[in-house]
């Protein structure tokens, strides 16, 4: 055990990278489920739940760009997808299916604000562009805080 | 990122294996940092209150400490069984100890839900392996 720098070379940020892959699979994957589960749900929950899966899948995309750019691999979406109905709770209502929602997107950026905070406190170089990387992750941030508004106004509209 | 938990887990798991106080020697030696800045963060830590230190006889966390503790360990384990059963990483104790400044609890209860963790985490952590004991790991090869 150590207390050391989390990002200190292409391998440890490629592993940080695969980490989110895995978040926004887990994120695509429950949304896309509980869409599916719920038969009698609104359109407004519909809709928001679809476009999460959507953008999920578009950030992971991004992210597997950043990966292959640091020459490692990421987990298939299809592992993940596995793994998340193996344990899946499908007895959640409409106020769980948000809540669960609102953890996918305060978690992912939660992940990315601490991944951009760790990079910064990195003096590393690595092998893909530290300024477009930075780019990227503040990018997925910022839409990552859009989602979090978006769940919360739809649950304030509920209430 | 979060040094203090690593500290209090570090507390805790060394009065688990010296079954009393933790020496700040033994803590400095399980993070791998000098005894001074094991020092410095202890004196910090007792001054939050989670901890009391005593010259000569060392340190021990307070009821507040153990809860933070617990929850560290828990994270922890989530991270090491996150990169078994999922990423299927060798030297899983290694980069588990460097992920944990930047996986917070929030990112971990989201790991959680796909991996296979006990009810009883994080009391089945093996101080002294620095692992889940019911972590089933292939032929123990990261041994």
């Amino acid at each position: 055990m150590s207390v050391q720098t989390p990002v200190s070379s292409d391998h440890q940020l490629a592993r940080l990278l695969q980490i989110g892959v895995v978040l926004e699979e887990v994120v695509e994957a429950r949304a896309a489920k509980h869409a599916k589960e719920l038969e009698d749900i609104d359109d407004d929950i519909r809709g928001l739940l679809t476009e999460a899966a959507e953008e999920s899948a578009d950030h992971r995309e991004r992210i597997e760009a950043l990966v292959e750019g640091l020459d490692a691999e990421t987990i298939p979406f299809g592992e993940i997808q596995t793994l998340v109905e193996q344990r899946y709770e499908s007895d959640q209502d409409f106020d769980g299916v948000l809540y669960d929602q609102l953890c996918n997107e305060e978690t992912a950026y939660k992940f990315y604000d601490d991944l951009i905070e760790a990079i910064e406190a990195s003096e590393a170089e690595f092998s893909i562009d530290r300024s477009v990387l930075l780019d990227e992750l503040a990018s997925i941030r910022e839409e990552e805080e859009t989602g979090v508004e978006e769940v919360t106004t739809l649950m304030e509209e509920r209430e | 990122m979060n040094t203090a938990n690593q500290y209090l887990k570090a507390i805790y798991l060394v009065q688990e294996i010296e079954d009393g106080p933790a020496s700040t020697g033994a803590v400095a030696e399980m993070l791998d940092v000098s005894p001074a800045s094991a020092n410095e963060m202890i004196g910090k830590l007792e001054n939050d209150g989670l901890c009391n230190h005593e010259k000569y006889k060392g340190v021990d966390l307070t009821d507040d400490g153990i809860v933070r503790a617990r929850d560290a360990l828990q994270n922890y384990c989530i991270i090491e069984r996150f990169l078994v059963e999922v990423l299927e990483v060798d030297d899983f104790r290694t980069e588990a100890q460097q992920l944990e400044p930047v996986i917070d609890e929030t990112v971990a209860e989201r790991l959680d839900t796909i991996i296979d963790r006990q009810p009883q985490c994080p009391d089945c952590f093996d101080a002294d392996d620095d692992v889940c004991a019911l972590l089933e790991l292939e032929a123990d090869a990261a041994d």
